[in-house]
């Protein structure tokens, strides 16, 4: 048994050491209250203790008014600050920096399936370069799960039926835990496994040395022609049965009902599962579901494959 | 009847009649709290077994004592046995059933048939769980978190909710009879600025009871609906939302937490103030804030799903508001420090207990704005972090509150003494225990440590055998008790009617009192902790000499 005690983990991305920060902060001004409350008890017990001869004499009334005002004006200051620095980095925390590198995971009973860019996927382990901040947008196939990289500091629950995201930057290299954070069933506790973070040199002998399968992109592409969506949405300037798909990522869409989305991941993923619920003006309802027969990596396929119609577009790529 | 003390045996509520039929149809307020300690003893020794091999299954990173399968519902089943079958009814069920119609001067509660009544409810929530217990658990967590709860468990759900949905309707029961009780029956001269501190926790409590309770019970249902004809309200493939479940659920069990600690704080208001010889400071304030705590109890639910996927504004909102409570709560722990000052202090055992109360209150409630504080809250939210704060508040602050007041109305409940040797002795042992059992819970929280794990990284393992190692003092701690409170019903010394010279009515009558708790009506001419007035003074008081020359 290591016999060693550790009281904080070990500091690998560029918010650890500032949410550690605002920790000491914290713990700071815990043991300065605790250490308060506790010699005053202490005090007072000893010297006001029974049969001890000291001054009785009734309180003076008068400040005790005052005293309440200053012990809820004092710690309302305190909290405030707590809240305000908390809410600065969890506002940080919540917006992704441009450019960032998106990797795709999918959580299940019981094990984490991260997939690259460039095509290489891997089973509870990730590889990251360091030093380049790395989005995850994640969903779960079946119940809540939650990604968690303690030497990152930071955490975000996995749901099904719904993207999340989560970022973080690495600083140093070396090999750190992943956890599942929340309760799944009986494999929870096994629902992990080890990121690497890597040199970004590293990082790209990585990404060529392991055979990449199809990249999402090509992977959608094919899901696509199997699933012969093309035969409506056939895209270009011809009106097919359904709405074109080129240059459609990002944009504005009308619905039949009068309102306006925009056509980001969640639009894309719920037309496809469920299309009846938003019908684009100028359409009918005629789309069937792909609930249950696409599975949420061939949704994200399909998902990839459209934003990189809109990617290409200007160049006059036909679907 | 062990009565050579006795010279004339006094008829009181429990030598009234001895039959079990006396006992089980009985609508004596004072019969129906002790029924109440009984189930509630129990199911506390259910949880606190299933503790102690979760506890003994941590002592090593691996799976070794028992599997996932097992570990996973034997945390259940010490999360629902200790929260809706001990925490839930302990003050408020034993304590407040017992003291209330006392403190306010009534012969019984509003509604003595809805009190039995409430008790015959919690006992079916109570079969219910122990038939899940041996038919085989259940494996979702206190939490019940959809869909997992709803759609992918195949353990006992329904029946445990329906335990739980039942629970709540005793809650509900016992908590009508206390506001009703409380506003209708107290003694001719007892207005609101004069009832004992007490009565006011237990007052805002019920009112957290009833507002909050139909909320579980709506949820539950919802579950139930869910996974017994696929009514799609939780699970994404059946067109529901996750989220919401979240959002149900700690509506009722933020406030639930509340329901929890507030009761306790009126009974450590209670003993300070007696064995400081002090009235309360800032009583208005104390009083208010309870009722502060219990409205704004009702608006921070939220700050449990920060990292859930509701709207990061909405977690601004909830962090902020969280704070709010943050105040009330430090009102008090300064009132009763300042209660202190100036005081003639003893200590005997509900003085250590209420002393150590506020320690580790303390430790609770600043840990409390750890995860309060957004940031942080995503680090160890989900960790042993957030185990640590809540047994702080739940173990550190209400069981040893509870503990405080079984030993503070012992004498009253049941005309004995209990041994003060033995008492002190294991009030310290829990204190060091506790301590011991989940301090280093806070570090293994901020080193990463998710909760609900059987299994975990070696490195995690030294903190986990000291956390083992204390569980164990902590044991034997409660084991105390137990021990030489069922002795001092036999052996121990007869008590007088006022043993700690306290202010309270309960204390104006006999130990254990009469079935009708008063011999004619009490009139109350002071305000609630006036010494002075209320307490004669036999002995000679060295202190009020001192008066005179301060």
């Amino acid at each position: 048994m290591n016999t060693e005690i550790q009281f904080q983990p070990e500091q690998a991305s560029t918010l650890a050491p500032r949410v550690d920060a605002l920790y000491y902060y914290l713990t700071g001004v815990s043991v300065f209250m605790t250490l308060l409350i506790a010699t005053l008890i202490v005090f007072f017990a000893i010297r006001y203790r029974r049969g001890n001869k000291v001054d009785r004499s009734p309180l003076d009334l008068r400040y005790q008014k005052w005293m309440e005002v200053i012990w809820i004006a004092v710690p309302l200051v305190i909290v405030l600050s707590f809240f305000g620095w908390g809410a600065w980095l969890y506002l940080e925390q919540a917006r992704p920096p441009l450019g960032a590198l998106e990797i795709q995971v999918t959580g299940k009973q019981w094990m984490w399936k991260f997939q690259h860019p460039q095509g290489n996927s891997e089973i509870n382990d990730l590889h990251v370069p360091v030093g380049r901040p790395i989005k995850l947008t994640m969903i779960s196939e079946d119940v809540i799960h939650s990604m968690y990289f303690p030497a990152f500091r930071v955490k975000h629950d996995v749901l099904p039926g719904r993207y999340t995201g989560l970022w973080f930057e690495a600083t140093r290299t070396g090999q750190y835990h992943l956890f599942c954070a929340e309760y799944c069933g009986a494999g929870h506790a096994v629902m992990k496994g080890t990121v690497t973070v890597m040199e970004p040199s590293d990082y790209e002998a990585w990404l060529s040395g392991r055979v990449p399968d199809q990249t999402p992109v090509e992977a959608g592409k094919a899901l696509f022609e199997e699933m012969r969506c093309a035969s409506c949405h056939q895209g270009g300037g011809t009106q097919g049965r359904g709405p074109s798909l080129v240059n459609l990522f990002g944009k504005e869409v009308r619905l039949k009902d009068g309102r306006t989305v925009i056509a980001n991941e969640e639009y894309l993923r719920e037309s496809i599962l469920t299309p009846a619920a938003k019908v684009v003006v100028g359409y009918e309802p005629i789309m069937p579901t792909f609930q249950g027969q696409i599975s949420e990596e061939g949704v994200r396929d399909l998902i990839a494959y459209i934003k990189s119609l809109a990617e290409s577009a200007p160049t006059g790529e036909e679907p | 009847m062990s009565s050579e003390a006795v010279k004339a045996p006094r008829r009181h509520y429990l030598n009234e009649s001895y039959s079990a039929r006396s006992w089980l149809l009985t609508t004596d307020h004072k019969r129906i709290g002790i029924l109440y300690l009984l189930s509630i003893t129990f199911f506390f020794i259910i949880g606190g077994l299933a503790a102690t091999i979760v506890r003994l299954e941590l002592m090593t990173p691996e799976g070794d004592l028992v599997q996932a399968e097992t570990y996973n519902k034997l945390f259940t089943l010490h999360g629902v046995a200790m929260v809706f079958l001990f925490l839930v009814p302990s003050i408020p069920a034993v304590l407040g059933n017992f003291l209330i119609p006392l403190m306010v001067g009534a012969r019984d509660m509003a509604f003595p048939k809805l009190n039995l009544a409430s008790w015959y409810v919690f006992s079916i929530a109570g079969l219910f769980v122990l038939y899940v217990t041996f038919a085989g658990g259940v494996d979702t967590g206190w939490t019940f978190y959809a869909p997992y709860s709803s759609t992918y468990s195949n353990t006992h759900v329904m029946a445990t909710g329906l335990g739980v949905f039942v629970a709540g309707f005793s809650s509900i029961m016992t908590a009508i009879n206390i506001i009703v009780t409380v506003h209708k029956m107290r003694a001719p001269g007892l207005t609101w600025h004069r009832m004992p501190l007490f009565v006011w926790s237990l007052y805002a409590t019920s009112l957290i009871i009833i507002l909050g309770t139909p909320v579980l019970a709506i949820t539950i249902l919802l579950i139930a609906a869910e996974r017994a004809f696929q009514v799609g309200i939780f699970d994404p493939r059946l067109g529901g939302d996750p989220v919401l479940f979240q959002h149900l659920f700690w509506f009722y069990s933020h406030p639930a937490v509340y329901i929890m600690i507030l009761p306790g704080m009126g009974v450590v208001s209670e003993i300070i103030s007696c064995f400081s010889r002090k009235r309360p400071f800032g009583y208005t304030f104390i009083a208010y804030s309870s009722l502060a705590i219990a409205v704004f109890g009702f608006l921070v639910w939220g700050h449990h799903m920060f990292v859930s996927g509701q709207s990061v504004y909405a977690g601004l909102v909830f962090s902020l508001l969280s704070f709010s409570v943050a105040i009330p709560s430090a009102v008090k722990v300064f009132n009763w420090t300042a209660t202190l000052y100036k005081g003639s202090i003893s200590f005997e055992t509900p003085m250590l207990y209420a002393l150590g109360f506020i320690g580790l209150f303390t430790l609770g409630g600043l840990t409390g704005m750890y995860v309060a504080t957004l940031a942080v809250d995503v680090h160890v939210h989900d960790t042993y972090f957030v185990i640590a704060h809540f047994h702080y508040i739940m173990v550190g602050g209400m069981v040893m509150a509870y503990l405080g007041g079984i030993h503070y109305w012992w004498p009253k409940m049941t005309g004995r003494m209990y041994p003060e040797g033995w008492a002190r002795f294991s009030a310290i042992l829990i204190f060091v225990g506790f301590n011991l059992t989940f301090f280093p819970q806070y570090i293994l929280g901020y080193l990463g440590m998710p909760r609900r794990y059987h299994v975990y990284p070696e490195e995690f393992q030294v903190l986990n055998v000291m956390s083992s190692a204390g569980a164990s003092i902590l044991a034997i701690g409660y084991f105390f008790p137990l021990t030489y409170l069922l002795w001092s019903l036999k052996y121990g010394k007869e008590a007088p009617s006022n043993p700690w010279k306290a202010t309270g009515l309960e204390w104006q009558t006999g130990s254990p009192p009469p079935a009708h708790n008063f011999h004619g009506q009490p009139v109350v001419k002071h305000e609630a902790y006036d010494y002075e007035a209320l307490v004669p003074q036999e002995e000679p008081q060295p202190e009020r000499e001192e008066v005179k020359v301060g």
